[in-house]
């Protein structure tokens, strides 16, 4: 690009009155619509929305207040709701780092080095988002289950890992295995290895170079799969429900507690609990909206797939 | 001299300088294993304990078969109805502005955060005869909650994001000077728009069908309290596995649960062509 290429200049400034405002807007309507269609598509696609998306949330909230405030407190206070919760906290609070780690040395493995059949990890990694939750309950009780693979030997040593807690972690880290190295691989590739090439040329350690170099870099992106994982991992229905079991005050998540109270009808307290779930993800999709607003460019490779 | 050339800079990537190969891609292949292959392989070994002839008659029972007909059906259409809106709202979310569009557009990822039981009784209490939007349909003679239609319902939520979020960065990237040359050689904007920007988005509309009707395919906890769940009507595939295992009948969920991943393994392959399609036919634009 030369000194004289003029055309990334702004065009000059006209006078006022040469100011061709008008005939602009016309020529640009070769490239766009009319405004009745324009209105009748933003309308159309607004109320699909609004079917979709904004009454079933609206729902959860107003069903959950029905019977009023009072109703709605108990509903949360009662001892298999809070021994629900319980279980879901440790549930996610096992599972999220341990995704976590997997993702970070994951996308590690895969972004800063070159290996055959890396597409094929890649695509092994994704492979739980294809596989429905219920078959992810399966797989386990197939294993560890009375007469799976390792059910007698479990027996003999008095170890249980399906219908008990054990079981409840396992299913939830299947279910919620990709979310985190989905988010960096497509980062960390965009990133490339200079910065880190650097580092280790100028004396630093692997874990100093990971610390100081990459995981500024990509600390939002991780930050941003980590939501996501957590969301999943609180809300997760039917692998659990698989393996769990469903004893109350012993085996029951949250989800399957809402399960449990709407089965016997008891369809305001289900709500409330619903609307608990309803809130975290609210502030779930709150959290990711304020890092794509505010850290969009460095988020930008991990959004694109 | 360029393929030495080339081998040269491949061999010096390969030796890379940054440590901690071993380790990573170690740990990544063992939680893998275990979490992810291993568990996953147990469907298979037990479906082959069962042969050939047994998984077949298994899956050729008519109650299985209405079920797996019914999973892949709804869950055909539900994705079929979120290409058509999915396009619509990426459309509407990138070339227009109107009042809300940031709002609705965080919005859009609403089904991936929310518990699919969440959703399934808050769907449920709308579409019921006596819901905020079952007791108009009602009169007019569609019941929708406890039947298929239903399922439809339940599905296209859960599936509503993926066309949207795959449509709408190649949208985004469509260049407007393709756009202003078809115009300015005379074409209308309908074959503006049919010639010139549905060709560029054919393959992230049918990656993000792909992906919703894989999930609507596997789909469980929004589906069953909206279904109704009867038999040979209203009652899904996972649902079937639930209650084969409740009867202690491992090998009847397994065989099903075979045929479903065998299904959901060749949509995979389906998503990979289409993403390596696309990629080369990006390439040569």
């Amino acid at each position: 690009m030369s000194a004289q290429d003029h055309s990334l200049r702004d065009p000059p400034d006209l006078p006022r009155p040469f100011r061709p405002s008008g005939p602009l807007m016309q020529r640009n309507s070769a490239i766009t619509e009319r405004r009745w269609v324009q209105w009748t598509l933003i309308a159309t696609a607004v109320v699909f929305l609004l079917f979709f998306l904004f009454l079933p949330l609206v729902a959860v909230f107003a069903e959950a207040f029905r019977n009023g405030v009072s109703t709605y407190l108990i509903a949360l206070q009662e001892p298999d709701a809070r021994s629900a919760l319980n279980l879901t906290l440790i549930t996610a609070a096992i599972a999220v780092p341990l995704n976590l780690v997997f993702g970070v040395c994951a996308a590690w493995a895969i972004t800063k080095f070159d290996f055959r059949g890396k597409s094929l990890l890649i695509s092994l990694i994704d492979l739980p988002f294809s596989v429905s939750p219920v078959v992810a309950g399966l797989v386990y009780v197939l294993v560890f289950g009375a007469q799976g693979w390792l059910g007698p030997w479990l027996l003999e040593h008095d170890i249980k890992i399906v219908f008990a807690v054990p079981g409840i972690v396992l299913a939830t880290i299947f279910v919620t295995f990709p979310f985190i190295a989905r988010e960096l691989i497509p980062l960390m590739q965009a990133q490339g290895t200079d910065d880190e090439q650097a580092a280790v040329s100028l004396g630093a350690s692997g874990w100093k170079t990971f610390w100081r170099v990459t995981l500024p870099n990509i600390k939002w992106g991780l930050l941003y799969g980590v939501l996501l994982c957590n969301a999943r991992a609180f809300g997760e229905f039917g692998a659990v429900s698989v393996v769990s079991g469903h004893i109350r005050g012993m085996t029951n998540t949250l989800p399957l507690h809402i399960e449990i109270l709407y089965n016997e009808y008891a369809f305001a307290a289900a709500f409330a609990v619903a609307s608990l779930l309803a809130s975290l993800a609210l502030v779930t999709l709150a959290a990711k909206s304020f890092l794509e607003w505010r850290y969009g460019d460095e988020l930008a490779a991990g959004r694109r797939h | 001299m360029t393929p030495l050339l080339a081998t040269g800079t491949r061999r010096r990537i390969r030796k890379s300088a940054i440590p901690g190969f071993g380790l990573t891609m170690g740990f990544t292949l063992v939680y893998l294993s275990l979490i992810v292959l291993i568990p996953l392989s147990a469907v298979f070994f037990k479906t082959a304990d069962l042969g050939l002839d047994g998984f077949w008659e298994i899956i050729t029972r008519t109650r299985v078969l209405n079920a797996l007909k019914l999973s892949f059906g709804t869950a055909l259409i539900a994705a079929s109805i979120n290409a058509i809106f999915g396009v619509l709202v990426a459309w509407v979310f990138v070339r227009y502005t109107f009042p809300g569009k940031r709002l609705l557009d965080a919005f859009i990822d609403l089904p991936f955060a929310l518990p699919t039981a969440v959703a399934g009784i808050a769907l449920t209490a709308l579409y019921a005869g006596n819901g905020w939007v079952g007791q108009y349909l009602e009169p007019l003679g569609l019941k929708v909650a406890f039947t298929p239609v239903g399922i439809v319902v339940a599905l296209t939520f859960v599936g509503l994001p993926f066309v949207v979020r795959t449509v709408q960065p190649v949208l985004e990237d469509a260049e407007a000077a393709l756009e202003e040359a078809a115009a300015s050689l005379g074409a209308n904007r309908w074959q503006t728009i049919a010639r010139v920007i549905f060709p560029a988005v054919v393959p992230s509309i049918l990656t993000g069908f792909a992906l919703a009707f894989a999930r609507g395919v596997g789909e469980y906890g929004s589906v069953i309290f909206i279904a109704g769940n009867l038999p040979n009507v209203s009652e899904i595939a996972p649902l079937l596995i639930v209650i084969r295992l409740e009867e202690f009948d491992y090998a009847g969920a397994t065989a099903i649960a075979a045929a479903m991943l065998i299904v959901s393994f060749t949509m995979l392959l389906v998503i990979n062509g289409l993403q390596v399609w696309s990629r080369k036919r990006s390439e040569k634009l």
